[in-house]
């Protein structure tokens, strides 16, 4: 047996490149100045905060003044909900999201509403896509936020997000998104996008974790979330991390060197499991869209079984996946992405999520796909589900051959 | 999140799987919107269990505490098998995660409501033994660790 491990949880960390901890090491190991220091040493620390900024704005086509080094992606999101809510107070108390965001989106809105402010969370449709029409719909006078994400991190369906910016700006509505899954995975420019603010987060692009960007268009001004000194402009305080803003930067500098050749081969990768894993394994289901997909995303739901068991299987085979069944959500649900596309819970629960990267090879899938479709089987032949399916006393809510399950409710009639 | 050695070799090896077609009783528990389900196949002769197997849908814990309870109910007489604990179930495998609990629980309801069947079949019902299968009454599922449910990996916090 190959016991050689496969990574295939890029969506949730990548490991850090060897040239981005090429570049950090020596800034570890010798620029200890505080960058806001009088003296020479203080000025070098500034000069590689200032260059990797540069670096960064050039690499997204915007202006330096527009970057902001911050913790990572979550912090991002609670700034730019959170400061947008503190400057805007007096322009209105709504806000627009939609329900598949990440937490660090969802939770950040539901500290909002138990402190007085609405929140509509949107709708999104059986592939997970956001309709534009429904955000201008539910735009108000009173609304001063809409935050959509790019891409989501579960089932990986890209959103219009150019659409919805397009008609936050006509309505004169600042518009956030997420973009920690997009960036380095699919091309990210802030200004054709035409978004005001735009998180993302280092460590989903081979930089260490810790060290996220936000973009501020010039122009939009939200209040801080972070109080203290004057870094960033004064509006995001504590001590810059000198070695992480140059690892960050150089990260994104590779990630977008390798986009074009990564996102074409990842894509094949990609479509090839889909295809071969449908193929091969009865009653499953693609979640997600079947094009406007990140091209390192896959998410199947397996009927009959539980995620956790699949990937407790997988990681014995030397596999790390993921998946939304509650067992592995911390709570009794399964993943909202998962129910928000209208799956049933029972569905829900036996979904798996595979997400590539640069290190993942064509043999790797070749792995996955000789060793998956025993593991479903194994795991369906002790399912009570699947022998009361075999006895013909309930009925499969996925087709046989597999095709697209879209929004509706189906349940098992379970036998008492 | 880490299992015990026991949970994951039950896991990965379940012991008495399937079903038995002339089962003396069965007790099917949980439902899939909450992702588990567990059914145990009783065969009883003199009121001895000569025989359990089980099905389960759900998590390693799931499948590994239905393993084990199988394991701890052969042989036994109908009344030992009615003192199975859900905390029995879990120190047999050398514990369970917080989160975990649950699902010995499950396992504990799944053989109480095959037994159940017996004992009302057989008239053997009263208020003494009564008491030992409280635990049908419960949802195990209603449990408020939620203090414990926050910190675990999962693809949400992704």
């Amino acid at each position: 047996m190959n016991t050689e491990r496969i990574y295939f949880d890029h969506a949730a960390t990548t490991a850090i490149r060897p040239e981005v901890l090429s570049v950090m090491l020596p800034i570890l190991e010798n620029i200890y100045g505080n960058p806001s220091s009088f003296y020479d040493e203080g000025a070098e620390a500034h000069q590689h905060i200032q260059a990797a900024r540069e670096q960064i704005a050039e690499l997204l086509g915007v202006s330096p003044d527009e970057i902001f080094f911050t913790s990572g992606g979550t912090e991002s999101d609670n700034w730019a909900i959170k400061g947008t809510v503190i400057a805007k107070r007096k322009q209105g108390k709504h806000l627009i999201t939609t329900k598949i965001e990440h937490h660090a989106v969802l939770h950040s809105m539901q500290a909002l509403e138990k402190i007085g402010y609405e929140v509509s969370y949107l709708d999104v449709d059986g592939y997970g896509l956001v309709d534009p029409k429904e955000i201008e719909a539910a735009i108000r006078p009173d609304t001063i936020l809409v935050s959509v994400m790019m891409a989501n991190n579960e089932i990986g369906t890209i959103e219009p997000i150019e659409d919805i910016a397009a008609i936050c700006k006509e309505k004169r509505v600042l518009f956030h998104s997420d973009g920690v899954q997009a960036l380095g995975a699919i091309p990210v420019k802030p200004h054709e996008l035409d978004v005001d603010l735009m998180s993302f987060s280092g460590h989903k692009f081979y930089a260490p974790k810790g060290i996220g960007i936000m973009y501020i268009r010039k122009g939009a001004r939200i209040a801080n979330l972070i109080d203290g000194g004057a870094q960033e402009k004064r509006l995001r305080a504590g001590t810059e991390n000198t070695a992480f803003a140059v690892a960050i930067a150089k990260a994104l500098e590779l990630a977008l060197m390798d986009l074009p050749e990564e996102a074409q081969r990842q894509t094949a990768l990609r479509d090839r499991l889909i295809g071969e894993l449908m193929a091969k394994i009865p009653y499953i289901k693609l979640n997600g869209h079947y094009e406007k997909r990140l091209p390192n995303n896959i998410n199947l739901s397996f009927e009959f079984i539980e995620g956790e068991s699949i990937l407790l299987l997988l990681n014995q085979l030397g596999y790390m996946c993921s998946s939304g069944s509650a067992c592995t959500s911390g709570s009794l649900d399964p993943s909202h992405v998962l129910m928000a596309i209208g799956l049933p819970h029972e569905i829900a629960h036996g979904s798996l999520r595979i997400t590539l990267g640069r290190e993942n090879t064509a043999a790797d899938i070749d792995r996955m796909i000789a060793d998956l479709p025993g593991v479903i089987e194994k795991l369906r032949l002790i399912s009570p589900l699947y022998a009361d399916f075999k006895h013909g006393k309930i009925k499969n809510i996925i087709p046989e051959q597999g095709e697209n399950l879209l929004k509706g409710e189906s349940r098992y009639e379970v036998q008492r | 999140m880490k299992y015990s050695d026991k949970v994951m070799d039950h896991f990965l090896n379940p012991r008495n799987v399937g079903e038995i077609p002339d089962s003396t009783v069965s007790g099917t528990v949980g439902n899939p919107v909450c992702g588990d389900i567990m059914r145990i196949d009783l065969k009883i002769e003199n009121e001895v269990i000569v025989d359990a197997k089980f099905m389960t849908f759900g998590c390693g814990a799931a499948v590994a505490t239905s393993s084990m309870a199988t394991e701890m109910i052969i042989g036994r007489t109908v009344q030992e098998a009615l003192e199975l604990t859900n905390r029995a179930v879990a120190n047999a495998l050398d514990g369970l995660p917080p989160i975990k609990m649950h699902c010995s629980a499950l396992a504990e309801q799944a053989v109480k409501k095959a037994l159940l069947q017996y004992y009302q079949e057989h008239g053997l019902l009263n208020d003494d033994n009564l008491k030992l299968f409280s635990i049908l009454e419960e949802d195990v599922h209603d449990h408020e660790a939620d203090e414990e449910l926050i910190n675990l990996p999962g693809i949400e916090n992704q």
